[in-house]
């Protein structure tokens, strides 16, 4: 795994490290999200194993994602800001390293899910 | 920073169990409350992984709230909020996020939780007023909600009593609960989408007659949830698998 100057330490950090110094660097600068709209729940999948010289958090992206995993589970697990871990997701996307299954449902206000989505969830619930 | 959890971790080594590879929607519900109030203990006994927290930065200056210059600026606001899954299916998973129901938050709501299917407001009886934001917040959102008691110990207060200091219409249901218990606070999330039921004008039960209840649902009030054949579709609920 390559780390990059400025990042000591950042696989399997215990605690958050909000030095913008390093999320400026993480993203090289850039600040805008990509036009992909990535959920909190957006599934995430690997579509390819990392390859030498990539970014250390664009490796442990992609090693994490070999199973469907959330947005908001990769940002834990990365010990990022979300909107820090779109921008990364972002990056692979455009590569096509990764692929992204976007929740179905994204009501707006006033509006509820459909019944076939409730009935899934109040199964499941009931299941527990 | 307000990691306020003490049982939630970040950075873990993966030794969660990781999602099925036909998992492929992920559906939201948010609980929210104030400090201490059991949010984080919630999630936990009902999800399928140890909850886990993170966080989001944003700036209050406008729109571009991703804009890292602003990190570096006073006015920037962290927010952390923890969260958990429950599996509910091959494909589907549920997300449950512990929100703090604090005002800073809430600049953030639609970034975070659109297209939450709904939430739970987990109050406090000894802290009522912490919640009476939140409530309001959750109005101006429309986001569908249910109110839960967490009950520390044996209850002051009648629901009824808790009810009128909340202000609490009275569609909107309002359980007692025990965050620490698995099968009450599943109880609570059962609650919600019962609730979301009622509002679709339907009933969670199938019998005979709701989807004939279903279909006779005022399209003013719920404006454009469904498509055209949705009771033809209720009706198959039972043969779906």
């Amino acid at each position: 795994m390559t780390g990059l100057p400025g990042l000591p330490g950042l696989p399997g950090l215990p605690g958050r490290d909000d030095d913008p110094d390093r999320l400026y660097t993480v993203t090289r600068g850039r600040s805008r999200p990509p036009e992909h709209a990535f959920d909190l729940v957006t599934l995430i999948v690997s579509e390819q194993e990392p390859t030498p010289g990539m970014q250390s958090e664009h490796v442990r992206i992609l090693q994490l994602c070999r199973t469907p995993t959330a947005v908001v589970e990769i940002a834990a697990e990365l010990a990022l800001p979300v909107s820090i871990v779109k921008i990364l997701l972002g990056d692979l996307l455009e590569a096509h390293r990764i692929t992204a299954r976007h929740p179905r449902f994204a009501p707006t206000k006033a509006r509820l899910p459909d019944l076939d989505t409730l009935k899934q969830v109040l199964h499941g619930l009931q299941q527990l | 920073m307000d990691s306020n959890s003490s049982d939630t971790h970040h950075g873990s080594p993966r030794g969660v169990a990781p999602l099925r590879s036909t998992a492929e929607n992920g559906l939201k519900i948010v609980v929210v409350g104030g400090f201490g109030v059991g949010k984080t203990t919630l999630v936990g006994a009902v999800s399928e992984i140890r909850p886990l927290n993170t966080e989001e930065t944003m700036t209050k200056a406008g729109e571009h709230v991703d804009d890292l210059s602003g990190i570096q600026d006073k006015r920037s606001t962290t927010v952390a909020f923890d969260f958990g899954r429950i599996t509910l299916n091959d494909r589907n998973v549920l997300y449950l996020f512990g929100a703090p129901g604090q005002e800073r938050f809430w600049f953030l709501w639609d970034r975070l939780f659109s297209g939450a299917l709904g939430a739970v407001v987990l109050v406090d009886t000894r802290r009522l007023e912490e919640s009476w934001y939140a409530i309001d917040r959750l109005e101006h959102h429309g986001t569908p909600f249910i109110v839960a008691r967490n009950n520390f110990a044996e209850p002051e207060h009648t629901l009824q009593e808790v009810r009128e200091a909340l202000d609490l219409p009275d569609e909107v249901p309002l359980v007692d609960c025990d965050a620490r218990d698995r099968e009450s606070s599943k109880q609570v999330l059962i609650e919600l989408v019962r609730y979301l039921y009622r509002l679709a004008g339907a009933e969670p039960a199938p019998a005979t007659g709701a989807a004939d209840r279903a279909g006779a649902a005022d399209p003013a009030r719920t404006p454009v949830p469904f498509p055209a054949d949705f009771s033809a579709e209720f009706r198959l609920e039972e043969s779906t698998p």
